[in-house]
């Protein structure tokens, strides 16, 4: 049984060619593919959440690494779909309407998706219509917005009164994030988590579904 | 060089709870060392206050002008907010800012022809955020073809290429100076404005990239910074730049500069 060392090494340095090859080498001996990703991606991923969180590592690190993972995932997919595929959770996420700016959103969504989180991105200017149309299609556990002006703010509320009234706030956890906004203001408008960064964004998620 | 000095931006340490204690004082020192350190406009920003807002734009106006006698760049997204401040403004402000987004465009139309003002136009499209040269460059002049239709003279338009995160995408940087580049040959005698920190969001060392930024910003034709003029590493940059780009005649300037202590370091 392999420990993953080597692979999940490459993919906290970030290093593709590597990661790609120790991928294929597990794939041909016959590793089980949930524990590659599993132990050999998911885990280094957690690390580099956690080091770019505490400041040691930056953000072109971070999505060097979640790109090393995403190519690894590559060669995996197709082996999963026969299999069970496990997800740690169903993430809805979106930047608010009215509002274009996606890349704290993208580096969440990158983030997230490294941690095995099933991400389901609505892009930017999504409507509350938009997010509870979406959630009541996909049933996701947690929906996710961001927002970068203090002008679109206001569409955080919005769009949880609207799952709300759709019937379905219950059923979902909703996360907020983005500059302007601060953990008062996700307990004003009865949002249940904030996240500051990319990284806490993942340890947040998992603490709404207790996941550890 | 047009210099808008960026700390009273109630996002900044301080500044919030200033405002909401309405503490006159501490926003005056402020506004008046940005002045001292040789800041053409004061920006305002109220944005942390979100519905009240109006209000702390407004008050900001009053409380700043009381103290320095210079004019203000009211910075705000929300339309609303501007057509209330500028009521309040003496003198010809800086109205931060316009962008294409249709509705932001339409109800600012009227406030920035109410009476003259100059007007950051923002190289925001209505859908999505700009990634290349092309991209801000037909954004901005789209924008300065708009606002000239509108009597706005070319000289009164600061257009801003939107800076992105250099963390996220190398090509960030060049892509906004290469707009730079365009937009002033382009439209000869229109400015261009920029502020700086966000090319270094997610990296280390912040203050090195931005000062940096700015020297190749302005060698590439930019002629107004929103900056903190109180960051004498920064405004040593700044002069120092602009002497060596044959911009400062005489070295008047930077001598000024350097007899007056704000030169950093030499």
């Amino acid at each position: 049984m392999s420990d993953f060392k080597v692979l999940s090494e490459a993919v906290i340095k970030g290093d593709i060619s590597t990661a790609v090859a120790e991928t294929q080498k597990e794939i041909d001996a016959g590793s089980d593919v949930q524990s590659i990703i599993d132990d050999g991606l998911i885990s280094a991923m957690d690390v580099v959440g956690e080091r770019f969180s505490k400041g040691i590592i930056f953000v072109p690190q971070m999505l060097r690494s979640a790109k090393t993972m995403q190519e690894c995932v590559k060669l995996l997919k197709p082996l999963l779909q026969e299999t069970e595929v496990t997800t740690k959770g169903k993430v809805l996420l979106g930047t608010v309407k009215g509002d274009l700016h996606d890349i704290g959103k993208n580096l969440v969504s990158m983030m997230m998706e490294g941690a095995g989180f099933t991400i389901t991105d609505l892009g930017v200017d999504v409507s509350p219509e938009k997010f509870v149309q979406k959630a009541q299609e996909i049933e996701p556990d947690i929906v996710a917005m961001s927002a970068l002006l203090s002008t679109t703010m206001p569409s955080m509320p919005q769009t949880i009164e609207a799952l709300k009234k759709a019937g379905i706030r219950d059923k979902v956890q909703v996360m907020i994030g983005g500059a302007p906004v601060t953990e008062n203001y996700a307990r004003e408008i009865n949002a249940d988590a904030y996240a500051s960064d990319a990284g806490s964004a993942v340890l947040k998620a998992k603490k709404l579904l207790g996941i550890s | 060089m047009i210099i808008v000095g960026e700390k009273i931006n109630t996002s900044r340490k301080g500044i919030e709870e200033a405002v909401r204690n309405r503490d006159a004082t501490f926003v005056a020192k402020i506004a008046r060392d940005q002045a001292e350190a040789g800041a053409d406009y004061i920006d305002v920003n109220a944005g942390t206050f979100l519905d009240q807002e109006i209000d702390c734009l407004c008050w900001l106006v009053e409380t700043v002008q009381n103290e320095v006698d210079l004019p203000l760049s009211l910075d705000s997204p929300n339309p609303k907010a501007l057509s209330e401040a500028i009521k309040r403004h003496k003198g010809e402000p800086m109205i931060n800012s316009i962008s294409l987004e249709t509705d932001r465009f339409q109800a600012l139309i009227p406030v920035i022809t109410s009476r003259p003002c100059s007007v950051v136009a923002l190289c925001m499209a209505e859908t999505a955020m700009p990634t290349t040269v092309e991209e801000r460059v037909e954004v901005g002049s789209e924008l300065i073809n708009k606002l000239t239709d509108q009597g706005i003279p070319l000289d009164k338009i600061y257009v801003d290429p939107l800076v992105q995160p250099i963390s996220v995408d190398t090509g960030m940087g060049i892509a906004v100076l290469g707009a730079i580049n365009r937009i002033m040959t382009d439209f000869l005698g229109v400015n261009t404005i920029c502020g700086l920190s966000n090319i270094s969001y997610g990296l280390p060392a912040r203050q090195v990239i931005n000062r940096n930024f700015l020297a190749l910003g302005i060698s590439y034709g930019l002629s107004a910074a929103i900056i903190d003029p109180t960051d004498r590493q920064l405004m040593t940059t700044l002069h120092t730049v602009e002497m060596l780009l044959g911009r400062d005649e005489y070295c008047e300037n930077f001598i000024d500069a350097y007899q007056n202590g704000r030169i950093a370091g030499g």
